[in-house]
């Protein structure tokens, strides 16, 4: 009871002198403003990024393994030369593997390639063409908006049909029916039997609504005859991801027969190699962030310590009275922390002022929020670097000798 | 039991190489309800005696006793404890915290003792109208005359009902006829029981007391009781 009635008076007074000197408090807690701009900008925008991102990347699917020829990350040039030199998977390889792997959910072969596709007098150039199975539509993860997608009976016999990505169907058919309609791929007439599902940007750099499915039949007797395959593997469970990369590695050992003791002539590839590269980059964001942030919070406590001081010193007198009428130490040290505290709350408040505005402008580039958890984490910075910075001069103030103090004009 | 026994005070202060013997052994009591001066010329040790009494200082050697407690060997948070609740000083420059009212001044010293809101607002309440003050207690110092002002600061050190009111020069300040006014609230609450120390250098004033205790060179030239 008595420390609440010390403090609710310790918490006026301090507020009471923060009043007073309002232009100086607002100018010297400048640095923690420009320091809690800092902390919430990068807090916003490494949260907005990885959100992003994480949106982006889920079209790899979490449970889908890529089996490849190369690694998506190689970290260095002479990895890069020895995977060069690295044999393709082909058709056999991919056969093989699906016939002896039985622990996966569905397994389908991808080829990609860049053509043009028509439909009537109208054309569409640089459509990912991807050559696959009916396999494609568990592996690759995406919907049918209309129609259907291939069938094991078109798949197996390369029939010609294909079915077409959202915004190539919007882009080509601008209306028109588009189920049974014919268009040309590469000169090549297919009949479309399906419409796919929007499934927006990679990373923000391609679109996946622009491509056209075809059978993989039909993409190697007319465009690559033995392409370099990727083959998807839909695990179906994302506990057993590990165990069916182990059984697939295994496999692929076999079947391309590498020597026991020889490194893998092939990568595996999933979703998560793309979270960690990424985590890295963002780590080395926060670090960058948290190094500014950490420079203007010490400048501005600095400051914060300085005009402490000062408060201290043109009120010794006034420190002298308390003193001589029965504040004690703990009353007086109390009454200066509250009183760093205070302006440096209020420097946290103007900067998260500051920053939701930012906030907003950066809503442009990525899915960015400021979170409840980021404007406690300001708040309680900037308290923290009021008790710090005001803890020397308030501590120097409760050791005021009171006859000195009262001297003091 | 005196309330206050002085054996043997001393106070040095070191200045440089020089110490300075501001107090020299001295020994005095002081009973409950007494009106006392004590008078000097400057650098005589009144100002050094007033905060050796006032627990505002502590004696290099010697035994303080205030009130059956021995202050001279006390902390300075214990010499706080001491100043709240058993000291009310007066000072010349009144010494009132210029953004406060003057309700909040008097209030000050039972925020330390640890009073909740409503009693305090009561006694201050009370002690100002006591001095008169009835009709400004939300006047800041600025808007005061300076004989009110020292009416509010006497109000201050009367709120937490201490055992003794140590007044500095109290009149120091004030025009000869503001001094009388403020000379008659004290010899009014001498006359009601309250022990009262005056420091001054001024005869007239100190004349008001009972006892009168003449210091010079650190030592005490004279104590006797003052003829009216």
């Amino acid at each position: 009871m008595r420390f609440i009635i010390e403090l609710h008076e310790a918490l006026l007074i301090a507020w009471d002198a923060v009043r007073a000197n309002k232009l100086r408090a607002g100018l010297t807690t400048l640095g923690i403003v420009v320091g809690i701009v800092t902390v919430t900008l990068m807090g916003t925008a490494i949260q907005g990024i990885q959100r992003g991102f994480r949106q982006s990347i889920s079209v790899l699917g979490t449970d889908v393994l890529y089996v490849q020829r190369f690694d998506w990350f190689i970290n260095s040039h002479a990895e890069w030369l020895r995977q060069q030199r690295r044999r393709e998977i082909t058709w056999s390889q991919f056969k093989a593997l699906e016939r002896q792997l039985n622990s996966a959910r569905a397994v389908a072969p991808m080829v990609d390639i860049r053509e043009a596709v028509k439909y009537k007098n109208r054309s569409a150039t640089g459509v990912t063409i991807i050559g696959t199975t009916d396999q494609f539509l568990v592996t690759g993860g995406v919907g049918i908006s209309e129609g259907r997608f291939i069938t094991p009976e078109e798949s197996e016999g390369g029939r010609p049909v294909c079915v077409v990505g959202a915004q190539t169907a919007t882009n080509l058919f601008r209306g028109e029916p588009i189920l049974g309609s014919r268009v040309y791929v590469g000169g090549h007439p297919f009949e479309v039997v399906g419409v796919l599902e929007k499934q927006g940007e990679f990373l923000g750099a391609f679109s996946l609504d622009n491509q056209v499915v075809i059978p993989i039949g039909q993409l190697t007797a007319h465009f690559v005859p033995f392409p370099d395959y990727t083959i998807q593997v839909k695990v179906g469970d994302e506990s057993r991801l590990e165990d069916v990369r182990e059984e697939v590695r295994g496999l692929m050992r076999k079947i391309r027969h590498v020597q026991p003791g020889d490194d893998d002539d092939f990568a595996i590839n999933q979703q998560d190699q793309f979270i960690k590269t990424f985590n890295r980059v963002t780590g080395v964001i926060a670090t960058v962030g948290l190094f500014i942030t950490g420079l203007s919070l010490f400048v501005g406590g600095i400051g914060i310590m300085n005009i402490m001081f000062v408060s201290v010193a043109e009120r010794t007198r006034e420190i002298g009275i308390r003193k001589a009428i029965g504040a004690k130490r703990r009353n007086i040290l109390i009454q200066f922390l509250l009183e760093s505290m205070c302006i440096c709350l209020f420097g946290g408040c103007i900067g998260l002022a500051l920053a939701a505005p930012l906030t907003l402008a950066l809503r442009r580039l990525m899915p960015a929020t400021m979170s409840f958890g980021l404007v406690g984490l300001s708040l309680g910075v900037s308290l923290v670097v009021g008790v710090i910075a005001g803890f020397m001069p308030a501590w120097r103030a409760a050791r005021l000798n009171p006859v000195e103090a009262l001297r003091n004009e | 039991m005196s309330l206050i026994r002085l054996d043997r005070i001393s106070r040095y202060y070191r200045m440089g190489a020089e110490t300075i013997r501001a107090l020299e052994e001295v020994s005095l009591t002081i009973d409950r309800g007494e009106y006392v001066a004590i008078m000097g010329p400057s650098g005589s040790g009144k100002s050094t005696l007033m905060n050796l009494l006032g627990c505002l200082d502590t004696p290099t050697s010697g035994v303080y006793e205030l009130n059956g407690l021995n202050v001279s060997e006390m902390d300075d948070n214990q010499l706080a404890e001491v100043r709240n609740r058993e000291i009310g000083f007066v000072f010349q420059t009144f010494n009132l915290l210029p953004r406060a009212t003057a309700l909040r001044n008097v209030e000050l010293p039972l925020i330390y003792a640890g009073l909740a809101a409503e009693e305090r607002r009561q006694r201050a309440l009370e002690a100002l109208e006591r001095v008169g003050l009835g009709g400004r207690v939300n006047h800041k110092p600025m808007e005061l005359s300076g004989g009110q002002g020292q009416r509010v600061a006497i109000a201050r050190a009367l709120v937490n009902r201490p055992s003794i009111l140590l007044a500095d020069e109290p009149t120091g300040n004030l025009d000869s006829k503001t001094g009388m006014e403020i000379m008659a609230i004290f010899n009014d609450l001498a006359a009601t029981g309250h022990t009262i120390i005056l420091v001054t250098h001024e005869e007239d004033i100190a004349h008001c007391a009972r006892r009168m205790i003449r210091l010079r060179d650190g030592r005490i030239a004279s104590d006797e009781p003052v003829r009216k």
